[in-house]
C-alpha cells in the first residue's frame, strides 16, 4: 500500500513537472563558456545542488520556510545544458504560483550565480529578467575634475608669461638710462689684472696695454 | 632704427615648426580613407607623383617666398606685386632688385593674396579648435572605468538600455548624444551646450598660451607638438601590429587594386590631399619662413618637410588598418558567436559544440535534419562577413571619435590606448592650430599701426577672443553641421586661387629671372632647372584643373546635402540645406575668393587717383 501510494505521488509530481507547465521555468547554462577548460561536468550532483539553491531561495519567502529540496522537480535536462523545473506544494498538492517563485530567485540571483561560477548570462532562467546594474554616478563627474585642474595650470601659466613679458619690457624701457650709468662708472674703475692694470678701450686716446710686450723692443728698429 | 625682427632660435625650430603645422588630423583621418577608396596600395603611386610635382615645388615657393620678404602674407605679396603697366613709376620710387629693402608702409600697393590668405586662414582658426575641444572633452573623459562610450546607459526604467543606443552603437550615442547632443537638422539651432563650450573655452587658452610670447614660445612648443604624435603613433603601431586581427586589415588595405589607377578621381583626390595636407596658401608657411635667417637653405627644408608630411601619412594609415583590421575580425567573431548562440539555444546542442570552423557543416545537418524549425530560425541568422566589416570606410570626425573608440574600447587597458590616443590627436590639432593663428597674427604684428598701439600680448588675445566667441557657434545643437559647413567650403576653392595667385605672381608678375637671382644672392645656391620648370608651367596647369573639376563638380551636383543624425532611426539620413545655409555657403567662398580681385582693383584705382594729383618725377 505504502509503495503504491509512493509510486502515485512520483507520477503525480513528475506530470506536474512537465515543460511549458504554467509555473515551470526553463533554466540554461553554458558552463563552457563561462569556465573554457575549468569546465564542470553537469551530472545530477549538481541536479541536487541547483535544487537546493532554489530551495533556500524559497526558504526566504516569509510563509514558505517549510521548502525542502525534494519539493523542487527537474525535468527535460538536455545536452545543453537547459531544463525545466517546478516548485510544488505538497501539503496542497500543486505547483507554486510562478509570481512568488520568480521573485525569490530575483532576491537571491547572486547566490545561485556565485554556487555555480556562472553569471546573469550564462546561468540563464527564461522568463526571468534580470536586473541591470543601476549606473554608479559619482557626485562631481570625474571630467570635470581634471577639467579644472587643466584649466587651472594654463591659467597660471598665461598669467606668469604675461607678468613676465611686461616686467621685460619696463626693464627694457628704464634700460638706455642703465647703460649711461655703468658706463661712466667704467671710466672711474681701473680693473687689475696680473698686476697690470687694464683700462677698457674706449676714446681716451691711446693707452698702451702693458701686458703686451712692444713692437720696438723685440725686432731691431730700422 | 626698425626693430630686429625675432628669430628661430635654430634651423631645427623652423622645420618643426612646418612638420608639426603640416603634420595635422588630416594625416590620420583622410588618407587613410583616401586609401581604401582608391585602390589601397596602388593609391600610392598617384600619391608620390603627385607630391613631386606639386607639393614640393608649391612649399619650396611659399617658404622661399617668406624668407626672401621677412614679412607676413599681406606684406610678402605687397612687396612682389609691381604696378600695372610696368615698372619704374614713381611715387615713392621702391626698387624690386634690392635684396630684403624694407617696405614703406606709406606705398599703396595691390595686397592680392596677402588679404585672402588671412581671411582663410581666419575663418579655419574659427572652426578648427572645435576639433582639439572635442579632443579634450574625450581625453577628460578617458579616465573612468568603464570607458562612458562602451556601455549604453539604462532607460528610465532601469529595465533596458536607452532606446537611441540600442538601435546606434554606444560609440555613436556618446558622440552624437551625449558629446554634441546633436539636433536633427541644421535649422533647430538649440542653445549652447556649455560642457563643449568649456572644452573650447580651454582649448583656446591653452592656443594663446602657446603663441602669447610670438616665436619664442612658438618655437618652444613645436619640439612638442611635432615629436610626440610621433611616440604615440609607434606606439600605436607596435600594439596595432599585435592585435589579433589585425594583418586582416593590412591585407586588405595594401592590397592594390590597380584598375584604380584609370579612375580620373583617384588622381584628382591624389592632387588635392597634397595640396591641402601641406596647408599651402594660408600664409603661415610665409610667416614661419618670414623668422628665418635669410642665408637658410630653404630647398633643403621644402624637401625634408613633404617628405616626413607623406611618410607620416602612409605610417598613420598603417596604424589606423591594422586598428580597422581588429575592429573588422572583433565585429565578426561577434557576429558569428550571436549566430552560434542562436543556433544552440534553439537546438539545444551542446555547449560549444558549434564553433566558427563547424559552422557552416552543422548549418547544413541542422537544414536537412530539422527542417521545419530551421525555417524558422533562418530569418534571424545574420550572414557575418569579414569582407563588408572591412569595407565601411570612414574619414573625418567619424573615424576618430566613433570608429577608433570602438577599437579602443575592445582593448586591453583601454583607459591607456584612450587617453593616448586623444592627446594625439591635441597635439596633432595644436600643432595645426599655431600654424593658423601666425597666418593671422604675423600681419597683424607686422603692420606698424596696429604693433605701435597694442604690445604683442594684447594682439594675440584679441585674436584668440574673438575666434573663441564666434567658435561658440560651433558648440550649439546644430553646431556640427555648421562645422561640415565650414569644413567643406572655406577653405577649399579659395585656397587653390590663392596658391594660382601665388605662383602666377611670382613667375610671371615678379619675374622668375629676378627671383632666382634673389634666392642666389639670399641663400648661395642656383635654382634647379627642375623647380623652374614646375612652378612655370606643370603646377599651375595642375592647380587650374583642380580648380575646374571642383567648379564642376559643385555645379553638377546641384543642390548641395548634407548627413543628419536622426535619433529615432540611429543613424544619418541625408537632408537638403536650407536656403539661408546655402547663402552662407557662398559667402564663404566668394569673401575669401574676392579679396584678391576687389583689393586689386581699389589699390588701382587709388593709384589712378594719385597718378592724377601729383605729377610724375621726370
Amino acid at each position: 500500500m505504502r509503495q503504491n501510494n509512493s509510486i502515485t505521488q512520483e507520477h503525480t509530481r513528475r506530470s506536474k513537472a512537465k515543460a511549458d507547465g504554467e509555473n515551470a521555468f526553463k533554466v540554461r547554462l553554458s558552463i563552457r563558456t563561462a569556465l573554457g577548460d575549468n569546465a564542470y561536468a553537469w551530472d545530477t550532483n549538481e541536479e541536487y545542488l541547483f535544487k537546493a539553491m532554489v530551495a533556500f531561495s524559497m526558504r526566504k519567502v516569509p510563509n514558505r520556510e517549510t521548502t525542502e529540496i525534494s519539493h523542487v522537480l527537474v525535468c527535460n535536462v538536455t545536452q545543453r545544458v537547459s531544463f525545466w523545473f517546478v516548485v510544488t506544494d505538497p501539503l496542497k498538492n500543486h505547483t507554486l504560483p510562478a509570481v512568488e517563485v520568480q521573485t525569490a530567485i530575483r532576491m537571491n540571483r547572486n547566490r545561485i550565480n556565485g554556487a555555480f561560477f556562472l553569471n546573469d548570462q550564462t546561468l540563464e532562467f527564461l522568463k526571468i529578467p534580470s536586473t541591470l546594474a543601476p549606473p554608479t554616478d559619482p557626485s562631481v563627474p570625474i571630467w570635470i575634475i581634471i577639467f579644472g585642474v587643466i584649466f587651472c595650470i594654463v591659467i597660471v601659466a598665461v598669467m606668469l608669461l604675461i607678468l613676465s613679458g611686461i616686467r621685460q619690457r619696463r626693464r627694457m624701457s628704464k634700460g638706455p638710462t642703465e647703460v649711461d650709468d655703468s658706463e661712466d662708472k667704467c671710466e672711474n674703475t681701473i680693473t687689475i689684472e696680473n698686476g697690470i692694470p687694464c683700462d677698457p678701450l674706449d676714446t681716451k686716446g691711446g693707452h698702451i696695454n702693458d701686458a703686451f710686450m712692444t713692437e720696438d723692443e723685440r725686432l731691431t728698429p730700422l | 632704427m626698425e626693430k630686429a625682427r625675432p628669430l628661430w632660435a635654430n634651423p631645427l625650430q623652423f622645420v618643426f615648426a612646418c612638420i608639426s603645422y603640416a603634420v595635422g588630423l588630416g594625416n590620420v583621418w583622410r588618407f587613410p580613407y583616401l586609401c581604401q577608396m582608391y585602390g589601397g596600395g596602388s593609391f600610392l603611386v598617384p600619391y608620390i607623383i603627385m607630391l613631386v610635382v606639386e607639393g614640393m615645388p608649391l612649399l619650396y615657393l611659399e617658404l622661399a617666398v617668406g624668407q626672401r620678404m621677412r614679412q607676413g602674407s599681406i606684406g610678402a605679396w605687397r612687396t612682389i606685386s609691381p604696378y600695372l603697366g610696368g615698372v619704374g613709376l614713381p611715387v615713392g620710387g621702391r626698387n624690386f632688385g634690392q635684396p630684403l629693402a624694407t617696405v614703406s608702409s606709406a606705398q599703396p600697393s595691390r595686397l592680392q593674396p596677402g588679404l585672402a590668405s588671412v581671411v582663410v586662414s581666419f575663418f579655419l582658426s574659427t572652426y578648427y579648435n572645435i576639433i582639439n575641444a572635442w579632443a579634450f572633452w574625450y581625453l577628460f573623459h578617458s579616465f573612468q572605468d568603464p570607458l562612458p562610450w562602451s556601455v549604453c546607459p539604462l532607460n528610465s526604467n532601469r529595465t533596458g538600455y536607452d532606446e537611441e543606443c540600442e538601435k546606434a552603437s554606444s560609440t555613436q550615442y556618446f558622440w552624437y548624444r551625449k558629446t554634441l547632443n546633436i539636433s536633427p537638422s541644421i535649422q533647430d539651432s538649440g542653445g549652447v551646450q556649455w560642457e563643449q563650450g568649456l572644452c573650447l573655452l580651454l582649448a583656446w587658452l591653452v592656443v594663446y598660451l602657446c603663441i602669447l610670447r610670438g616665436t619664442e614660445s612658438t618655437g618652444k612648443v613645436v619640439y612638442f607638438t611635432a615629436l610626440l604624435p610621433y611616440c604615440v603613433l609607434i606606439i600605436y603601431l607596435v600594439r596595432g601590429l599585435t592585435l589579433h586581427g589585425a594583418t586582416n586589415g593590412l591585407a586588405y588595405m595594401f592590397t592594390p587594386k590597380l584598375e584604380q589607377l584609370a579612375n580620373p578621381k583617384a588622381w584628382i583626390n591624389a592632387a588635392t590631399q597634397i595640396f591641402f595636407s601641406l596647408g599651402l596658401g594660408f600664409g603661415s608657411l610665409i610667416a614661419f619662413a618670414s623668422y628665418n635667417q635669410p642665408s637658410t637653405d630653404c630647398q633643403k627644408h621644402a624637401i625634408i618637410v613633404s617628405l616626413i608630411n607623406s611618410s607620416t601619412s602612409i605610417f598613420a594609415s598603417v596604424v589606423t588598418f591594422s586598428i580597422y583590421g581588429f575592429k573588422a575580425t572583433f565585429n565578426y567573431e561577434s557576429c558569428l558567436n550571436k549566430v552560434i548562440l542562436l543556433l544552440t539555444n534553439s537546438f539545444d546542442l551542446e555547449d560549444g559544440f558549434l564553433t566558427a570552423s563547424n559552422l557552416e557543416q552543422v548549418k547544413g545537418y541542422l537544414a536537412s535534419a530539422f527542417p521545419g524549425k530551421y525555417s524558422e530560425v533562418l530569418p534571424q541568422i545574420r550572414n557575418c562577413s569579414l569582407e563588408s566589416e572591412l569595407a565601411t570606410a570612414v574619414q573625418g570626425t567619424g573615424l576618430s571619435f566613433i570608429v577608433y573608440t570602438e577599437a579602443i574600447k575592445n582593448m586591453a587597458a583601454s583607459q591607456l590606448w584612450s587617453v593616448l590616443y586623444f592627446f594625439m590627436l591635441l597635439m596633432l590639432g595644436i600643432g595645426s592650430m599655431l600654424g593658423n593663428t601666425a597666418a593671422i597674427l604675423t600681419p597683424l604684428t607686422d603692420s606698424k599701426v596696429i604693433s605701435s598701439h597694442l604690445p604683442k600680448e594684447a594682439i594675440s588675445g584679441l585674436v584668440c577672443l574673438v575666434n573663441c566667441v564666434i567658435g561658440l557657434v560651433f558648440t550649439m545643437e546644430a553646431g556640427n553641421y555648421w562645422f561640415d559647413i565650414f569644413n567643406d567650403y572655406a577653405a577649399t576653392l579659395p585656397l587653390l586661387l590663392i596658391v594660382l595667385v601665388e605662383i602666377v605672381a611670382v613667375c610671371y608678375v615678379f619675374g622668375l629671372r629676378r627671383f632666382e637671382s634673389d634666392l642666389k644672392a639670399m641663400t648661395g645656391r642656383t635654382l634647379n632647372w627642375y623647380w623652374k620648370a614646375m612652378w612655370a608651367g606643370v603646377s599651375p596647369l595642375l592647380i587650374i584643373s583642380l580648380f575646374v573639376f571642383y567648379l564642376s563638380d559643385y555645379i553638377l551636383t546641384g543642390t548641395l546635402q548634407y548627413q543628419a543624425w536622426d535619433a529615432s532611426q540611429g543613424q544619418l539620413v541625408t537632408k537638403d540645406y536650407p536656403l539661408y545655409a546655402l547663402a552662407i555657403i557662398g559667402l564663404l567662398v566668394a569673401s575669401s575668393t574676392m579679396c584678391i580681385p576687389l583689393v586689386a582693383l581699389g589699390t588701382f584705382i587709388v593709384r589712378c587717383l594719385k597718378r592724377g594729383d601729383t605729377p610724375p618725377v621726370a
